[in-house]
């Protein structure tokens, strides 16, 4: 390998009001070489890339491009330098093509300031054939299907003829084969004289892709290792500073009674386009049915279409034998419905609410909350100092506005409110979405005891090491149907992948 | 439900005010008047006399009605600026009752009131009925109301309900439909500080006032949570027009004495001002209210003593929206920390 | 998209063969119409483009009627005092730019809530022309019809498109221009996207503030002529809250042209049409309605376009939401 730093960070340090993101921390980046960031949620990597990139302005340090000091604080800058970053979340124009999103701010214009979008096609062409990433110039981006938004992101880097390329999570996102070609895309990008860091949290893709690795935990620099040195166990120690137990052992399922029952459920999105088709299950008392899929194949409106959230367009949903088909979601709670929903901070919480208040969202017209239509403050407070001392919320009291809380905690806040009532079936989508890992062990914990109080539990999840975990069936879902529901015992990463992707046996 | 910092929330809107009508002062000065004068001629005309004093407090009570309109849909996320229309309604509504029904005045006076009450909240209904099932955003259908409602209650006051005469109004309310006044206090303005007081309680202490704050403040936790949004929304809008109606109803019955189309011109907007500098509290509403209806008191005296055009007031007015909305630049003067995300986003929903 | 193309020729070819239709039966009337009908739609077509440039860079304008009142009372104050038409117009844009630069302020750098920043404007207006307005102010006049040579005697178009006053010909040209520059150059491309997704626009550089604050100013000064053509083209004297509403109707027509130029070109002539022909109607005495109930006629149609056409198109994403770096 060449030994010349191509980028070197210095002291970078990040201090946001009452948080220190980032505490003095050094990286340096080899010509050619692909550099994993590796840290859990939280420890500060986006933060660190984001000043890389000039999204945020160090509180100290300074960065070296060619060992040549670079402004902070612009994008421009970092992409002049170039530097160019594939964010978790796509920085993609929906409404726009392919092209215009390419040449968005590198736009070239002919007479009369006309943007030349053919020349710019072309020369899109020209790098897909030569990276091996395919796309059409011409395709509307929201469109797309998730793996090639991101050969988008990948092309605005090397139409911008970036040498630093940034990638931010970027296989959350992807089923194991698309992220086993996002790796082969890497390393022929690398083949081609372009370097490379990779920021992730899993150690798996770590330990298949990097040259070397960088931890860092709670916005300091950990160490420094290299594959060939270090082992899953090792580097989960250095990320999270403790042991963990990355098997759980979950002990045998006792399926009983028919819980949730599923016939051919048809749902629509917001476009009036079928979302969830045709699709039947059941789920029995005291197992954990995992929901595995890529983001956006009809998860969300399936548990939408079941908790009342959404309009069933055909089939019909039964809960502990009442039927819940089109039912209000007041409704469905009543019949013994727990629902953690996917964006905890679209539906699961109101921010500016103390965590009080957000600890009765569902039940506040019930007693002891309401009485005759007033609320009861004394019973309110209660059930919350009660509730934040069970489950574990960090806060300094239970008044404190819920959007002051770390997305860990307002998760528990959520699981309290929902888990604190008697139940027959738990619905969790996403529940560990973005938070640490004492949190998600806490949360894991919490999902299993409810199994073992004989809950029906459904688990949607993208994060396949969390459905395999739990999960006592899966049902795999691909374009709005489900492909198969397979024994968890009995299966692979690789067979479910190839599920995710479409492809059945 | 809210906790945010009381000293704030009282010492921003204060330092607006100042701000603005130190503005004005050299809008004044500019216009070639003696600032201090006009102020003090102001001062003069509201408080100065026990028949001043009764005059701010009489223009004040519509005023109390429609910031507390603005307030409580504020609330729920909703920016009603339709109290105007509201507001024309429940005075035309209580006008007809109190001249065209005879009955004794312990129930003829309730029924008028009322009357106007269901009327105006009918009115801003209807537009939440347009946001909930057509998407039609409330800041738009509630001004394209008032303009309607102008034209309508006009074409009532000149068409088949004229009083004889030329003027183009209402007959004469009855004597029962009067509210008397309670010494020099208008009975209207009492009336306007114990519904102060039930809709703070509503919004504060009932279950339905919970329902509407998070309606407000998260629409899709509040739909997870099982709310009915779309009645709430509809619900608050009823209220929020209930409460402007009363206004314009109690402007019939213990002012005016009869409907008279355009005697309360702009107070539509007025109420956003009032809401505004009482952070949508329900209780801020009173002092605001007071402070605007004071200025409307002294207006004629300021025009008398300085010979200052009483349309300053709305500039006046004017600068001390903008000032307590951009609250930023305050926050800077007086180094406060945070902001207030405790209020609703009223874009939300516009166009779809 | 090929659906909506057909519907649109349609509708186009069945107006144009009823107002040649119109013609031959009465060719005064439907001239007087069809002229009325583009001149009432210009300050319209103004505020829905100030509405347009605003929305597609992210900024909810509701305060284009206090702007065109804005722009009204300073160009006709302009007018006043310097006799000069000219001089007159360029002040209506620059009292606009000014209320688009303060919008702006509050909408991008405060960060306020969009709909009261706008309301603060709309109030601001109705303060401060109320204010300085005087009675009894007079003007030297006002701008004259503009006859484009021989094109104005052609039959039916050559008095309603060719025979106009400057601003009504600018109107027509700059929806034009706005549509020509939204789509197909770089300030366009860049005001789209940081509509839709400024934090995209912002990681490749593009400035989301500038590009909004320079939107909203642009924006202000349509504004501010759509006032100036009141004052200078159409009433050719100020009157307090003269606008009347119009920038709130600006507002629904440019949802009914789902914030495209021509959209909203349509959306006015729209309402346009319904303004001229109910004066036509009044004039000629062939109805007998109370004229409040004409008078409101403008109104009702903006909610009913609002509440029947609205489910259908989709804002810009980011309209509404202030940019946090």
């Amino acid at each position: 390998m060449n030994k010349t730093p191509i980028l070197e960070l210095r002291g970078i340090t990040k201090q946001f009001p009452g948080v220190l993101a980032n505490d003095n921390i050094d990286l340096t980046l080899y010509q050619g070489e692909i550099h994993a960031l590796l840290g859990e949620n939280g420890a500060g990597k986006s933060t660190l890339m984001n000043i890389l990139y000039g999204l945020y302005e160090p509180t100290r340090g300074e960065i070296l491009v060619d060992g040549k000091r670079l402004a902070l604080g612009s994008p421009s800058d970092a992409i002049a330098a170039g530097i160019g970053m594939v964010h978790q979340h796509f920085m993609l124009v929906p409404p726009f093509t392919v092209t215009e999103n390419v040449i968005l701010g590198n736009e070239e214009t002919g007479a009369a300031g006309r943007l030349n979008t053919r020349t710019a096609a072309k020369q899109i062409t020209e790098i897909s054939q030569r990276y091996n990433l395919e796309v059409d110039p011409y395709a509307i981006v929201g469109d797309l299907p998730v793996g090639v938004q991101q050969r988008v992101e990948i092309i605005k880097l090397l139409y911008r003829n970036a040498d630093i390329l940034i990638f931010d999570e970027p296989t959350a996102v992807l089923t194991p084969q698309e992220a086993d070609e996002l790796v082969a895309i890497m390393r022929e990008l690398v083949a081609q004289g372009k370097s490379i860091i990779f920021i992730t949290h899993k150690l798996r893709e770590v330990l298949e892709v990097a040259d070397r690795i960088t931890v860092i935990r709670r916005g300091r620099m950990i160490g420094s290792t290299t594959p060939a040195e270090a082992d899953q166990n090792k580097l989960a120690e250095m990320m999270v500073g403790r042991a963990v137990h990355l098997e759980l052992d979950k002990g045998k399922a006792t399926p009983g009674e028919t819980v949730l029952a599923v016939e051919n459920l048809t749902v629509n999105n917001e476009l009036a386009q079928t979302a969830v088709d045709d699709v039947s299950f059941v789920l029995r008392e005291g197992e954990v049915l995992g929901l595995a899929g890529v983001q956006g194949n009809g998860q969300t409106e399936l548990v939408e279409a079941i908790t009342g959230l959404r309009r069933v367009v055909r089939g019909t949903i039964t809960v502990a034998g009442q039927k819940a088909t089109n039912q209000s979601p007041r409704k469905i709670t009543e019949m013994g419905t727990a629902h953690i929903p996917e964006d905890r901070q679209k539906h699961g919480l109101v921010l500016s609410y103390g965590i009080d208040d957000n600890l009765i969202l569902n039940t506040y017209y019930q007693a002891p909350f309401s009485r005759a239509g007033q609320r009861q403050a004394q019973a309110i407070q209660q059930n919350a100092e009660v509730l934040v001392e069970k489950f574990d919320v960090r806060t300094p009291n239970a008044t404190a506005a819920a959007s002051t809380l770390s997305g860990g905690n307002q998760q528990k806040v959520i699981i309290a409110r929902e888990l604190n009532r008697p139940i027959k079936l738990l619905i969790a989508n996403q529940p560990t979405r973005g938070v640490d890992v004492g949190s998600i062990e806490f949360i894991h914990s919490q999902i299993l005891a409810q199994r073992q109080a004989g809950t029906a539990v459904l688990l949607a999840s993208t994060e396949l090491d969390e459905i395999l975990q739990l999960s006592d069936r899966i049902a795999v879902m691909y374009s709005g149907k489900i492909m198969a529901i397979v024994d968890a015992n009995k299966t692979s990463k690789e067979a479910l992948g190839l599920l995710m992707a479409g492809v059945s046996e | 439900m809210e906790r945010p910092n009381k000293l704030q929330s009282i010492a921003i809107p204060l330092i607006a005010v100042l701000m603005a009508l130190l503005i004005g002062a050299v809008i004044i000065l500019i216009s070639g008047s003696n600032p201090l004068a006009a102020y003090g001629a102001l001062l003069e005309g509201a408080f100065g006399s026990a028949k001043g004093i009764a005059r701010t407090l009489e223009k004040s009570t519509p005023l109390i009605f429609s910031g507390l309109a603005v307030a409580f849909a504020f609330k729920a996320g909703l920016f009603n600026i339709g109290g105007q229309g509201q507001l024309l309604f429940g005075a035309l509504v209580a006008g007809i009752i109190g001249y065209a029904v005879s009955l004794p005045a312990l129930l003829h006076i309730p029924l008028a009131v009322l009357g106007g009450c269901v009327a105006g909240g009918l009115y801003a209904g209807l537009s939440g009925w347009l946001k909930t099932q057509f998407g039609a955003h409330e800041v738009i259908t509630t001004i394209m109301l008032n303009f309607i409602a102008s034209n309508i209650t006009d074409y009532v006051a000149d068409g088949p309900l004229k009083d004889e005469g030329i003027i183009a109004r209402l007959p004469q309310i009855q004597d029962s439909a009067v509210l008397p006044a309670i010494g020099p206090v208008p009975t209207g303005f009492l009336l306007a500080i114990v519904v102060v007081f039930i809709t703070a309680w509503l919004l504060d202490k009932t279950t339905v006032g919970y329902e509407i704050q998070t309606v407000g403040k998260n629409p899709n936790a509040a739909k997870y949570a099982g709310m009915k949004v779309a009645r709430t929304v509809v619900l608050t809008m009823f209220i929020s027009g209930l409460l402007a109606g009363m206004g314009g109803a109690i402007e019939t019955q213990g002012v005016v004495g009869r409907f008279q189309p355009g005697f309360n011109a702009g107070l539509g907007f007025e109420g956003i001002t009032i809401a505004m500098l009482a952070k949508t509290n329900p209780y801020g509403v009173i002092p605001a209210a007071l402070l605007v209806g004071a200025m409307q008191s002294g207006a004629s005296q300021m025009q008398f003593d300085a010979k200052v055009a009483p349309e300053i007031i709305d500039v006046v007015l004017g600068l001390m929206l903008f000032l307590v909305s951009a609250d930023m630049i305050i926050r800077r003067l007086i180094r406060a920390r945070g902001d207030d995300d405790s209020q609703p986003r009223l874009s939300s929903g516009w166009g779809n | 998209m090929n659906k909506t193309n057909r519907l649109i020729t349609i509708i186009v070819t069945v107006i144009l063969v009823a107002i040649v239709a119109a013609y031959l039966w009465d060719a005064r009337s439907t001239v007087a119409v069809l002229s009325s009908t583009l001149r009432q739609s210009t300050p319209l077509v103004l505020g829905a483009l100030c509405g347009l440039l605003c929305e597609r860079s992210g900024v909810i304008n509701i305060g284009i009627e206090g702007q065109m009142l804005f722009g009204a009372f300073i160009g006709f104050l302009a007018n006043v005092y310097t006799g000069n038409l000219i001089m007159a117009i360029v002040a209506a844009l620059l009292a606009g730019a000014l209320s688009g630069l303060l919008l702006a302020y509050m909408s991008v750098s405060l960060k306020m809530d969009q709909i009261i920043a706008g309301t603060v404007l709309n109030i601001l207006a109705l303060g401060v022309t109320g204010y300085f307005y005087q009675q009894g102010l007079t003007t030297q006049g006002k701008l004259p019809t503009v006859p484009l040579g021989p094109l104005a005697d052609l039959p039916l178009v050559g008095p309603v498109l060719f025979s106009n006053p400057p601003i009504t010909y600018a109107t027509l040209l700059l929806v034009m221009v706005v549509h020509y520059v939204l789509f197909y150059t770089r300030w366009g491309l860049r005001t789209r996207a940081v509509g839709e997704k400024p934090r995209a626009a912002d990681t490749l550089g593009i400035n989301v503030y500038k590009v909004r604050y320079w939107n909203v100013i642009i924006g202000g000064m349509l504004a501010g002529l759509a006032g100036g053509f009141l004052t200078l083209e159409a009433v050719g004297t100020f009157e307090r809250n003269m606008t009347n509403g119009r920038g709130f109707i600006a507002l629904a027509v440019l949802i009914f042209g789902k914030w495209t130029p021509f959209g909203a070109w349509g959306g006015a002539l729209l309402f346009g049409f319904a303004i001229a022909a109910q004066t036509q109607l009044q004039l000629s005495g062939a109805v007998d309605i109370p004229h409040q109930f004409i008078g409101m006629l403008p109104y009702v149609l903006t909610i009913l376009v609002l509440a029947g056409f609205i489910g259908r198109s989709r804002p810009p994403a980011a309209s509404g939401i202030p940019y946090e770096k």
